[in-house]
């Protein structure tokens, strides 16, 4: 293959990564300063008078909340390191909302156990798979704040998905809800070539991976 | 609204398409499998940025096509279209 | 199954065009030809290996012996600012194309055979409409020809000598210019956001089967081609290539 041909003088956005951080930043990605806005479709704008969301799926309970009932739920602040798969990793983003366990607290899963994975769907069409076992023991949260301010609708608000161990398709923006399910089924990426589960610190960008 | 500002068309998946069909795709017509809106590809409104192609329609937003380029393998679902019309002189790829 | 190639162009000559806007001017030695309308890939890699890619509408047309893309710079963009502060004359950049087969006209092609045309620019979503205006003009191609071209003052109107010089010299095209920002004294022509009410006083009558193009910046494609639409155009006859977000 032909020596590839380097524009000269060309930077690109900043992407160095401080040699103090190397521990912090997973194989192959990079620390950018930014909140870079990636989206597979448009923006969805749920007013929140219309906004629920739901758990339910091949177990025995169904739960849902309106805003102001999810709202009332208590809360945590966190602050984690997020790995976006195209190559940036942003760290100590801090986020406020719900953690998945209280979400899950009404569900007898131990009752379950063939009950192993959920998908979780969103406004727009959006769906991520994940274990169940990836969500719970404080590992995930439907976080409705980000940096102390109601999240912005081009990162997810009024509510997203935050599962900050995997790569960052798997915290679904505009999450309405988790479907709990006994078979994995592959979401919106999953099923055109990204991995099924993403650890960034194992590099599962891919299929295959 | 700013982020429509961001949207881009199409056209601008015009290189990808160029690298999987031997024509000129843009020009040719996709029926949305949802809402029955039949417009040419370069119509379509794209979104991505970095993880893959997603084309869907301008009228209800269904995603038409969706393509993923990883390894050097494409990936296309297509399952958002129910028929694509490609004309008789279509322009063929130089 | 044919494949565009990445291909090398080197930089000939950079021309301002107006403060925000340069062309450049490229030799491309490897270059097929190309229809009005189309645009090219353009793809930087830093030395890291770290690669950025952007498309870019042909602003030259296909005669011209060089390949010319116009670009804006956009404040905080990635690939824009590399193109218009950092390049120079006998640098090389990687292109791809030509790209588009939706988008373009072609004078030779019989379904546009006495149509007239209406082109609407925003800002730098001119350079299309651009190569269709210079090809039209080199191939004597009388088509009648409306330019409504919106920028933000008259220093920000891209092309604007080449434009008023091709329309003296040629009744058949017609060029109408809307200001929204700043205007110079005794400005006589439009100082507004394109609206239902210019197009209407500007557009074709659709009885008159008209094709129309409009390109820029997605917020003016988008209110272009639905006011075409309640003018009575169809469908198939409003032709849009949106370049997203703008340097505003």
């Amino acid at each position: 293959m032909a020596e590839k041909f380097i524009s000269r003088g060309f930077k690109g956005r900043a992407r160095e990564t401080a040699r103090a951080l190397k521990e912090r930043i997973p194989p192959g990605q990079y620390e950018t300063k930014d909140f870079p806005v990636l989206s597979a479709g448009p923006t969805p704008r749920t007013p929140l008078e219309r906004w629920d969301f739901s758990i339910y799926g091949e177990m025995a309970e169904d739960l849902k909340w309106t805003w102001d009932e999810f709202r009332k739920l208590p809360r945590e602040t966190v602050t984690v390191d997020i790995h976006c798969v195209t190559k940036w990793s942003k760290l100590d983003t801090v986020w406020t909302g719900v953690s998945v366990d209280t979400l899950l607290k009404g569900i007898n899963l131990d009752a379950q156990p063939a009950v192993g994975y959920l998908i979780a769907f969103c406004d727009g069409g959006y769906t991520t798979n994940l274990p169940l076992a990836d969500v719970r023991g404080g590992k995930a949260w439907v976080v409705d704040e980000y940096d102390g301010r109601p999240l912005a609708p081009e990162h997810g608000g009024p509510a997203r998905l935050l599962v900050p161990h995997l790569y960052f398709w798997k915290s679904a923006k505009w999450v309405r809800g988790f479907k709990l399910v006994r078979e994995d089924r592959p979401g919106f990426w999953e099923s055109v070539g990204y991995h099924n589960y993403g650890d960034p610190w194992k590099e599962q960008r891919y299929t295959g991976d | 609204m700013k982020d429509n500002n961001l949207r881009l068309d199409g056209n601008a998946a015009g290189g990808l398409l160029n690298e999987i069909f031997p024509f000129e795709i843009t020009a040719a017509e996709a029926t949305c499998g949802s809402c029955g809106r039949m417009r040419p590809i370069g119509e379509l409104m794209l979104y991505g940025h970095g993880m893959g192609a997603i084309l869907r329609c301008a009228g209800c937003d269904t995603a038409l096509i969706r393509i993923t380029h990883i390894r050097g393998c494409y990936r296309l679902d297509l399952s958002g279209m129910s028929c694509l019309r490609i004309a008789a002189d279509i322009q063929q790829n130089p | 199954m044919t494949q565009l190639k990445w291909q090398l162009g080197t930089v000939v000559e950079i021309r301002q065009e107006t403060p925000k806007v340069k062309s450049l001017i490229l030799d491309v030695p490897d270059w097929t030809t190309h229809l009005a309308g189309q645009h090219v890939d353009v793809r930087l890699t830093a030395e890291d290996g770290y690669q950025a890619q952007r498309s870019y509408s042909i602003a030259s047309p296909p005669e011209d012996k060089y390949l010319m893309l116009t670009v804006e710079r956009i404040e905080d963009g990635e690939v824009s600012p590399y193109l218009t502060d950092e390049l120079r004359v006998g640098d090389r950049i990687e292109l791809r194309g030509p790209i588009g087969g939706y988008f373009v006209w072609n004078p030779r092609d019989r379904k546009n055979e006495g149509s007239p045309l209406f082109l609407v620019a925003g800002g730098s979503g001119i350079a299309p409409l651009m190569a269709m205006i210079r090809h039209r003009a080199n191939s004597q191609n009388k088509a009648p020809t409306k330019l409504l071209y919106s920028s933000r003052s008259y220093d920000d109107v891209i092309y604007r000598e080449e434009l008023d010089r091709i329309s003296a010299n040629d009744s058949s095209l017609r060029v109408i210019h809307t200001l929204t920002r700043r205007q110079p004294q005794n400005w006589m022509s439009y100082e507004r956001r394109i609206d239902l009410a210019m197009l209407a006083e500007t557009a074709w009558q659709p009885a008159e089967k008209p094709i129309a193009f409009t390109s820029g910046p997605t917020a003016l494609v988008e209110t272009v081609a639905n006011h075409l639409l309640e003018l009575g155009y169809k469908p198939e006859c409003i032709k849009t290539e949106r370049f997203g977000p703008t340097g505003d």
